[in-house]
């Protein structure tokens, strides 16, 4: 499926569920916000939440800053 | 006999939202050469409140060690909107950050100048309305302007934060006239952030009437970090033991310190 990840589109397997998608990339799903087409999609979600061919998402974590 | 002094006790907790903070120190993570001496920094330091940043996770590095593994037990995670330049923008790294897991904390900052990264004064109001709505404990990094601050707090946010000097400038607190102004217009804490260079801006912020100062690139760049946040340390308890201990009114003229009585004269013929 055809995926837009952090501002480029990107081809991925057929993935269920943003929780699926963390997965595949390799990212915890610890301390890590994810924004699915302009909504937050909480933590509690991530398992649960749809993903959708053609889905732009945002996938941040925190880093240094003042 | 020597009495007891607690610096610490001088300045006593203060209250952000919920949370409860001994050190009237609260300090950035961004800048440092490795995290290792962001680590020994924050605990040099004293701080109980720290800042972070909400960025993109790379997608093809998603391993990449995270800068929470260096973040001392007990010390509080307060993530910031740097990066922001609209209302919109901010709100919605505010949102991320609490669906990542970090409560509703929140320093809010939108940036209206990218050169000098000044505040956003009218979109930092309508941020501060929309994130206390959505029952955020808003932070809320400002102009030096007492009026806005009054505004400011009457939104609901729960700390205001005048910038001392541009972010990252050293230049130290520009109009600390502007720091006292504000701290008798508002009943929320006052920190003072951006711009402290060195410990005597910290005491200058603090003795201004701030409650709390926020420090970052200070000591991150500074040539020993974990030295200057030691001393920022002790020079934020300095300024709240004098604070406490009361200074002397100014004077326009001199008044001698030794007694004017007794003093040696020379002879009256040489």
């Amino acid at each position: 499926m055809e995926l837009k990840l952090n501002g480029s589109w990107r081809e991925t397997p057929e993935l269920a569920t943003v929780g699926a998608l963390l997965d595949h990339l390799g990212v915890t799903h610890q301390a890590v916000g994810v924004l699915q087409n302009g909504q937050v999609v909480a933590r509690e979600a991530f398992d649960a939440q749809p993903l959708h061919g053609r889905d732009e998402l945002e996938i941040v974590r925190f880093v240094g800053g003042g | 006999m020597a009495s007891e002094v607690s610096p610490v006790s001088a300045a006593g907790e203060w209250r952000v939202g919920g949370q409860v903070l001994g050190s009237r120190l609260i300090v950035g993570t961004g800048k440092y050469a490795t995290w290792d001496v962001m680590r020994d920094a924050i605990l040099a330091s004293g701080t109980q409140l720290v800042t972070v940043a909400v960025r993109r996770v790379n997608i093809d590095r998603p391993d990449e060690p995270s800068l929470l593994q260096y973040i001392p037990e007990g010390v509080t995670l307060l993530p910031n909107t740097a990066g922001a330049y609209t209302a919109e923008e901010a709100v919605l790294t505010a949102r991320l950050a609490r669906a990542a897991g970090l409560g509703s904390l929140v320093k809010l900052e939108v940036i209206g100048d990218p050169d000098l990264l000044w505040p956003d004064p009218v979109a930092t109001y309508e941020a501060t309305r929309q994130l206390v709505d959505e029952g955020f404990t808003v932070m809320v990094y400002t102009t030096p302007d007492p009026v806005l601050a009054r505004r400011l707090a009457e939104a609901g946010a729960a700390a205001i934060m005048p910038l001392g000097s541009p972010i990252g400038s050293g230049q130290g607190v520009l109009d600390a006239s502007a720091v006292a102004f504000i701290k008798e217009r508002v009943s929320v804490p006052v920190v003072v952030d951006a711009g402290i260079g060195s410990p005597g801006d910290a005491v200058l912020a603090v003795e201004a009437g701030a409650d709390a100062v926020l420090i970052n690139t200070a000591i991150a760049q500074a040539a020993n970090p974990i030295q200057m946040a030691q001393a920022m340390r002790l020079g934020v308890e300095a300024a709240f033991l004098g604070r406490a201990a009361g200074r002397m009114p100014r004077r326009e003229r001199a008044a001698a310190s030794s007694p004017t009585l007794g003093v040696v004269q020379g002879p009256c013929k040489p």
